[in-house]
């Protein structure tokens, strides 16, 4: 990779010890995509927030940081553990509360948005089309790219990290060159979002960098996340387009065979002790569609609902909120189900969601069973 | 054998190989090292002081956490070669200072080889048991 000179001393350490770092990063996953040069960024999402996920080496990483490091764009946060509005209504140690603390007050320190959400896509307004980001969240990369016409790669936690403070990015992979080799077939009728899901686990499962689904002619917001959701999770593809595809692109059926066997390795009770809907976090739009589902009903057992601070504010603004806690839901923000302590094993042994996201981390993360079901089921079985 | 350096260093150890990709965050236990994806085929074994052989990582951009973590608690594989480079294994290990390479000829890696990986002299050295 070329580097300009002012980056060729930033890798050298002659601008500090956080430059060196970001550079190093920056080089090492230039020459893993084979880029021929950094490009400039406007906007970087960064992953690492939860205390559950990054642990106290993460912690301590970014206290050192935060020493002397500033981002130089636009920076958005993932969400953290828990909401520290509600966090004392759970039974959660107090080391935790205080390591997230220490991660929060760092990430303010070098000037990133405390946003903590994981659609950042749908709370910020969207820069023009084509313009180059740097997204860590697999399902915003995922949406950025397919859905928004950003260009970002599916960037880890220390990628966007190193963009955010540098402003830069090694210009390669799905920055230059989108063309999927692969095409599949969506086979299954009428797909609710946890079909959706499940094709985006699959697609992840099978694809490359990038993917075209034909068979879709429309999805909705909640059915498009889901799918986002899904192919992050199991997989390196990072785009998707809907459409027939190349010609010679090779292409593969998702039948009723494919989403059983995806749904097999996910489902693995048939019941749940809680329910959670989120994550993707919960937009306004699919808050409002909640709370006129729920209209006249009521959850029989505890149902935690995840959105954005500032969608939980909107909500709470129009009505929304009100129908969804008169209706038994636990509105959470900054968090979200994936890896969030809320959802602890020696309390609870098994959750429904309509998150395939969600599923594959409270199984392998959380330890906790999963049972799938989609939204219109969870409100027809789980509501009286 | 030839590789591509993504992370430079020297490492000697035992191959531990896997032909599944890891999810770092979703399976390896980021204190001990331990594999706890019951779906995959080193479920239940450590990659600390290995060197360890995948195709790619995949899943959450958090993974490159998991292997700064691992090396802080001295859990960490001593290096890593893969098939296919990806940003959160390659960005993880250029943090943590773990050597990192990709190799073109991945087939021929077999598990529990001694091996000497030297990215300054461009070899990869195999000893026979």
């Amino acid at each position: 990779m070329e580097l300009t000179k002012e980056e060729e001393s930033a890798l050298k350490g002659e601008h500090g010890e956080t430059m060196e770092t970001a550079y190093r990063i920056l080089v090492a996953i230039g020459e893993a995509t084979n880029a021929e040069k950094l490009v400039p960024i406007k906007w970087a999402h960064l992953s690492g927030v939860n205390y559950n996920t990054i642990g106290d080496a993460g912690e301590e990483f970014l206290s050192k940081l935060s020493q002397d490091a500033k981002v130089k764009v636009m920076t958005t946060l993932n969400p953290m553990g828990f909401d520290f509005d509600s966090v004392s209504k759970y039974n959660l140690d107090k080391n935790f509360i205080e390591k997230q603390q220490s991660i929060k007050e760092s990430y303010e320190k070098m000037g990133v948005i405390p946003s903590f959400s994981c659609i950042p896509y749908e709370i910020f307004d969207l820069p023009e089309k084509g313009t180059q980001v740097s997204f860590a969240e697999s399902n915003a990369a995922i949406y950025a790219n397919s859905i928004a016409h950003l260009k970002t790669n599916k960037e880890s936690a220390f990628s966007a990290l190193a963009s955010a403070l540098t402003g830069k990015t090694p210009y390669s992979d799905l920055r230059i060159n989108d063309s999927p080799n692969l095409t599949i077939k969506m086979k299954i009728d009428e797909p609710n979002e946890l079909a959706f899901g499940m094709l985006g686990y699959f697609a992840g499962k099978v694809a490359d960098n990038s993917v075209t689904i034909s068979g879709v002619s429309e999805m909705n917001k909640r059915s498009c996340k889901s799918l986002c959701g899904g192919m992050g999770t199991s997989g390196r593809c990072g785009k998707f387009f809907l459409g027939e595809g190349k010609e010679n692109a090779e292409k593969i059926d998702f039948d009723k065979k494919e989403m059983q066997n995806i749904y097999d390795e996910l489902n693995t009770s048939d019941h749940g002790d809680i329910i959670t809907l989120g994550s993707p976090q919960l937009g306004l739009e699919e808050i409002a569609d909640l709370s006129s589902m729920l209209k006249g009903r009521s959850f029989e057992k505890r149902c935690m609902v995840f959105c954005p601070r500032v969608v939980q504010e909107q909500a709470r603004k129009i009505g929304y909120t009100n129908e969804l806690e008169r209706a038994g839901c636990e509105i959470l923000s900054d968090c979200c189900t994936c890896l969030t302590p809320l959802v602890d094993k020696n309390e609870i042994d098994s959750v429904t969601t309509n998150s395939i996201k969600g599923a594959y981390y409270l199984k392998n993360s959380n330890g906790v069973d999963v049972n799938l079901k989609s939204l219109s089921q969870i409100i027809q079985d789980e509501t009286k | 054998m030839t590789f591509k350096v993504i992370v430079k260093g020297k490492a000697s150890g035992k191959i531990m190989k896997t032909d599944i990709p890891i999810n770092f965050l979703g399976a390896v236990d980021k204190k001990t090292g331990i594999i706890h994806d019951t779906k995959h085929d080193l479920v239940g074994k450590s990659i600390k002081d290995s060197i360890l052989v995948f195709p790619y990582g995949v899943g959450s951009s958090v993974g490159a956490y998991t292997i700064y973590s691992l090396k802080s608690s001295k859990s960490a594989p001593l290096a890593m070669i893969c098939a296919k480079a990806d940003l959160s294994v390659a960005s993880g290990c250029a943090l943590a200072n773990i050597p990192m390479v990709i190799a073109t000829e991945f087939d021929k890696l077999e598990d529990g080889k001694e091996i000497t990986l030297d990215t300054e002299s461009d070899k990869l050295i195999i000893f026979r048991e």
